[in-house]
């Protein structure tokens, strides 16, 4: 497969090699004929979404036109968009690259969403740890103020508030319903649903919570025309996505390139190849720490869009791809990601709040050897317990990266059980 | 609409809105749940109450998802719902499984056991044991004030105590902080809990987290003798169960009232408990040289005899407390109407209230449920949540469910939900008419009592009912107006006529000397001049007591079955669960037994014949746990009396929430909670300063 063309490719400013201004922006082609855009109407933009087959980059994937189409049309109640800029998910490093390098994209696709959805009002919930994101966007809100594109009797016809909240930190405020509780000013807790956002989100009014990256490439889609979109990636994975691709590679990157790329061309073109070469390769977590890994020998062929991770029992999630080398401690790599989920769990619910600790405990003996063989079943059913079970994904999250470690290495934890007891043979005589 | 579902095989059809956990068991399934309560929001946090939902990957938690939420089946049939297959009791026994991973499994040192939530389920819809072998964690546990032990490594964390002060009790003082397995409940800064509702969270703790300080080790439920009964705290009449060890009262626990208290009760309700065991009067007394000594009943009998019969009729008196039952309010009418005396009074506080125009005048006409019709309430001259916190939590309800203006005239207190101060005197209320507020449709009046205890209370009173008249709080099918009693024996005192006759004297008329003989009925909280031959009947050694000439012993709610009626004019009777102590009797008995001694014996031996009699004298009383309806008419007479208001503010007349009546004063916890709320409100002074 070949690269991207360069003429494809949506994120001009990803490396911040040029001028992040509102000007310099324009003139790679932001912010053109938006006015034109919005004369065509609400459910043409929605519509032209939907034909573009745009799957949520947050990491769920949902059609982000079909998402749009939920919202209300006649309701007395203001409608809100929402921007999850709260990245937290370990190996994700996408959106700050929006964020401090692209910030136009994002708000001029902010303008567009909620213009589609009839919303006057947008949010954007930036991570706690993002100071000079909000710094750099904040600047870029500023310049479009100033430019009338966006406020009050804009010159776009559409009133059009942005506002910038700051969350404290929290993984957990990354889930929507969540991050709606924290930016109402109360404990970031997911809430139940139903009733779903579009219907009861932010401040009992009908919401859409989008990832930044699915609101940047908006403009650029409605431009460009949903069949220019349609075009690129695979069918059901659709266009060009921010792959983000770290730990034992030569050269870490975030880069842009079509759905469906070979994970191994990604790799070798983009990041410098695996350290010590693609046999080297141990196994990689292809869409972020909550996505199960895929170990090497499933790896070879293996392309990067929803439905390919999806075969592989893993996801694509916010292709965030971390790479482990054989040098790597695989259980401690996933006690450790245990660990952050037991450390960011809310508390709320019973499953996850008792199950993250307990799961944790677990692959943290395991990791040492210091366990029995009968307990990676109790791990499994663990996981088991957890997953699909709690009020937000949190529960299942937590729960993947196991299953993943089990499914593919249970050999190496009974390797590493065995070596344990024989060691401690004398002692339990 | 109605939609069908199919639960365990067994088809049913419920509305929309419902749960699918009461539609489960409407189809008579058993779902377990613990963050789940019927009075509080749903938090769905608890994960017990999962269900297996026909075309859901995940069980579903009932609790939290509602039937027209349910995506229908694609054929158009009954969704199938099935709350005992594999999927389902999976996912409980592992939810149960990880609830009991940090609990400490001390049931048998635990306050709870035989009444805990955690333990039943466990034994009904968890595994026999656990397979967790990592260290437990402990939480240290929290101060809360005197009322709550906590024992926070038993918490699974439901947040119903949260959810109840938040809501109910309106005090945002409850929090869970922290998060996953270190979240903890806690008061942010351990402080003592200021709510008058507070002991309530500790019913609604499934597990034993929170247990009542006060009754902390002293029995187990299984040992306990239920009786159920009514509270006399105050003129709710809240549903109460006296539970009983041998002869002592050990706790006393809500009943479901939905008409009165829901199932909440206040902290003076549940934990005056001590209070009926201090101070006691458990034999006669006789003033001899200026001391009261221990006397024989026959001793007190003589005494008390001739001075009655030696005195003229008109200078004899009557005075009913606030704890008297109507039977003994009633036996006391009948001894002195005997005698000849029309020296009757049972309004000590001197209010205002003439029940010779009809019981519209006296009771809370739209009954405590009604609170709920309306859409405005203007409380006059009253802090319902000293005076009736159960009664106030009701207007928080109503208020929470939006649409309701509130406005207080009187005393600015923290009521727990937001309203207009219209002014402190009774003049504002004037003003307010004169405003021509916005008409409702269910404006409500919530009048004090006490704000009638004023020599301008009958003025005070025909004007309300004036504006009453004008605002439309009185129309047909609609009673708004509402007199807040503060005491239990009231209004059936004043169902009982028991005023004064011709010519009679007011109680205060007779305190201050109007009168050579006072029979005073347990009335504590009024003083009576020197000078005057004072008998006292009551159950506590308190006020009252002290200015006797004579005591006779009489017996505590608990320990007679008597007759109250409560604001709304709800008759209902207490159930004797222990007997009185020593020598003290039963109240009527002691009057029908001095009947006897004073030559004109009360037409009655039995309890049923004198309710009989009393029954006829004044049938409201007989329509036990119901509310007669009320003839509005006695308002109009109202509305027509004229009289001058003085522009003097409105005073609560509870003074200590905690101090009320001889039982609460004679209750150590009680003064701890006095002291503690005392301290409070010096500390808030201090800081505002």
């Amino acid at each position: 497969m070949a690269m991207l063309a360069d003429h494809d490719r949506i994120f001009t400013n990803l490396y911040g090699l040029h001028d992040q201004g509102l000007k310099a922006a324009m003139r790679r082609g932001q912010w053109d004929g938006t006015k034109l855009l919005i004369e065509q109407g609400h459910d043409w933009i929605i519509n032209e979404m939907k034909q573009s087959g745009l799957r949520g980059r947050g990491g769920a994937g949902f059609p982000t036109g079909l998402k749009w189409s939920f919202m209300p049309k006649a309701d007395p109640r203001p409608s809100y968009l929402v921007i999850n800029a709260d990245e937290s998910e370990p190996g994700s490093c996408k959106d700050r690259e929006i964020l401090r390098h692209d910030p136009q994209l994002l708000i001029e696709g902010a303008l567009l969403a909620s213009y589609a959805m009839r919303a006057h009002n947008c949010y954007i919930y930036l991570r706690g740890e993002y100071i000079r994101e909000r710094e750099a966007l904040q600047r870029a809100v500023d310049e479009a103020y100033a430019a009338k594109l966006i406020g009050k009797n804009n010159i776009h016809g559409w009133d059009f508030e942005l506002y910038l909240h700051h969350g404290a930190g929290a993984y957990i405020c990354g889930e929507e319903t969540a991050l709606l509780e924290s930016l109402e000013g109360k404990k970031g807790q997911p809430r139940l649903k139903p009733p779903f956002p579009a219907n009861v989100g932010l401040y009992g009014a009908p919401t859409t919570i989008n990832n930044v990256e699915s609101i940047a490439v908006v403009p650029d889609i409605l431009r460009r025309g949903a069949t220019w979109f349609a075009s690129l990636g695979k069918p059901n994975n659709a266009g060009t996505k921010l792959f983000q691709i770290s730990g034992h590679v030569n050269k870490p990157c975030v880069v842009e390139e079509e759905m469906g790329i070979p994970l191994r061309q990604l790799i070798e073109e983009h990041s410098g190849g695996v350290r010590g070469g693609w046999d080297n390769l141990l196994a990689v977590i292809p869409g972020g720490s909550s996505v199960p890994l895929v170990p090497a020998d499933m790896c070879h062929d293996l392309t990067m869009d929803f439905d390919a991770l999806l075969k592989v029992k893993s996801g694509l999630g916010t292709a965030a791809i971390i790479v482990m080398d054989k040098s790597t401690d695989v259980v401690r790599a996933i006690a450790r990601i245990s660990y952050f989920y037991k450390h960011e769990s809310c508390g709320q619910c019973t499953p996850c709040r008792e199950g993250t600790g307990w799961m944790w405990r677990v692959l943290e003996r395991m990791a040492e050897g210091r366990a029995e063989k009968r307990e990676i079943d109790l791990l499994l059913d663990v996981t088991k317990q957890v997953e699909g079970h709690t009020i937000c994904a949190l529960g299942d999250a937590a729960a993947w990266p196991v299953q993943g470690l089990i499914r593919h290495f249970r050999g190496e934890i009974e390797k590493r059980i065995d070596t344990y007891h024989s060691g401690h043979k004398e002692a339990a005589e | 609409m109605t939609r069908k579902l199919v639960v365990d095989g067994t088809e049913i059809e419920v509305e929309d809105g419902t749960t699918l956990m009461h539609a489960c068991e409407a189809a008579g399934a058993e779902i377990p749940r613990f963050c789940y309560h019927e009075r509080l929001s749903i938090a769905g946090n608890c994960r017990m109450c999962l269900v297996e939902v026909e075309g859901s990957p995940k069980p579903i938690a009932s609790c939290a998802m509602l039937v027209n939420d349910l995506p229908p089946n694609r054929d158009g049939s009954p969704k199938k719902i099935f709350t005992t297959s594999k999927v389902a009791r999976k996912a409980r026994e592992g939810v149960m499984e990880f609830l009991l991973l940090n609990h400490p499994l001390d049931c048998p040192i635990c306050d709870q056991g035989g009444e805990c939530d955690l333990q039943d389920q466990a034994m009904a819809f968890g595994l026999g044991g656990s397979r967790y072998d990592e260290n437990k964690r402990a939480v240290e546990d929290k101060y809360i004030g005197p009322l709550i032990k906590t024992h926070m490594t038993r918490c699974i964390h439901c947040t119903r105590c949260v959810r109840f002060m938040t809501e109910i009790a309106g005090v945002e003082e409850l929090g869970l902080i922290g998060r996953g397995e270190d979240a903890e409940i806690t008061t942010y800064l351990e402080k003592g809990i200021l709510s008058e509702m507070s002991a309530n969270a500790v019913d609604l703790c499934p597990v034993g987290a929170l247990t009542h300080r006060p009754w902390a080790h002293n029995a187990r439920p299984w040992e306990l003798k239920k009786t159920e009964s009514i509270d006399v705290m105050d003129a709710v009449g809240s549903a109460i169960r006296i539970d009983t060890r041998g002869r002592e009262v050990m706790r006393i626990l809500p009943r479901n009232n939905d008409a009165v208290n829901e199932e909440w009760i206040s902290d003076k309700t549940r934990h005056v408990v001590d209070g009926l065991k201090a101070q006691r009067l458990d034999r006669p007394y006789v003033r001899k040289n200026g001391r009261l000594v221990a006397a024989t009943w026959t001793e007190a009998m003589d005494a008390v005899a001739q001075r009655l019969k030696s005195t003229t009729p008109s200078r004899i008196g009557a005075i009913a407390g606030d704890l008297a039952g109507a039977e003994e309010m009633f036996a006391l009418r009948e001894l002195m109407a005997g005698l000849g005396v029309v020296n009757l009074d049972c309004r000590q506080a001197g209010e205002a209230l003439d029940p010779a125009i009809g019981r519209a005048g006296y009771v809370f006409n739209s009954t405590i449920e009604g609170i709920e019709a309306a859409d405005a309430i203007m409380i006059i001259g009253a802090n319902p949540r000293l005076d009736a916190p159960v009664l106030n939590a009701r207007i928080r309800k109503r208020w929470r469910q939006g649409g309701l203006l509130v406005g207080v005239i009187g005393e600015a207190a923290d009521l727990g939900y937001s309203y207009n101060h219209l002014g402190r005197s009774p003049a504002a209320l004037q003003q307010f008419v004169d405003h021509a507020p916005p008409a409702k449709v269910r404006p409500m009046f919530i009048l004090g009592a006490n704000a009638l205890a004023r020599p301008d209370g009958a003025a005070i009173l025909a004007l309300a009912a004036q504006a009453a008249h004008s605002l439309g709080v009185i129309k047909d099918g609609w009673n708004g107006f509402n007199i807040l009693h503060t005491t239990a024996a009231r209004v059936a005192g004043l169902d009982l006529r028991f005023v004064p006759g011709p010519n009679g004297l007011t109680a205060a008329q007779m305190a201050a000397g109007g009168v050579d003989v006072v029979f005073n009925l347990g009335a504590d909280e009024i003083d009576i001049a020197p000078g005057a031959f004072v008998i006292y009947q009551g159950s506590h050694g308190d006020r009252g007591a002290n200015r006797a000439d004579v005591i006779l012993p009489g017996s505590a709610y608990t320990e007679k079955s008597a007759t109250f009626a409560n604001t709304e004019g709800r008759a209902q009777q207490t159930v004797r669960a222990v007997f009185p102590p020593g020598e003290a009797r039963e109240d009527w008995t002691i009057l029908r037994a001095l009947s006897a001694e004073i030559g004109r014996p009360l037409p009655f031996d039995t309890l049923e014949q004198l309710r009989a009699k009393m029954y006829a004298a004044a049938p409201d009383l007989a329509a036990i746990n119901m509310v007669r309806p009320v003839d509005p008419k006695a308002l109009a007479t109202l509305a027509e009396r004229t009289g001058t208001i003085r522009d003097e503010p409105f005073r609560s007349p509870v003074r200590d929430f905690y101090l009320t009546n001889p039982i609460a004063r004679a209750s150590q916890i009680m003064a701890e909670l006095s002291a503690l709320r005392h301290a409070a409100s010096a500390k808030t002074l201090s800081a505002a300063e």
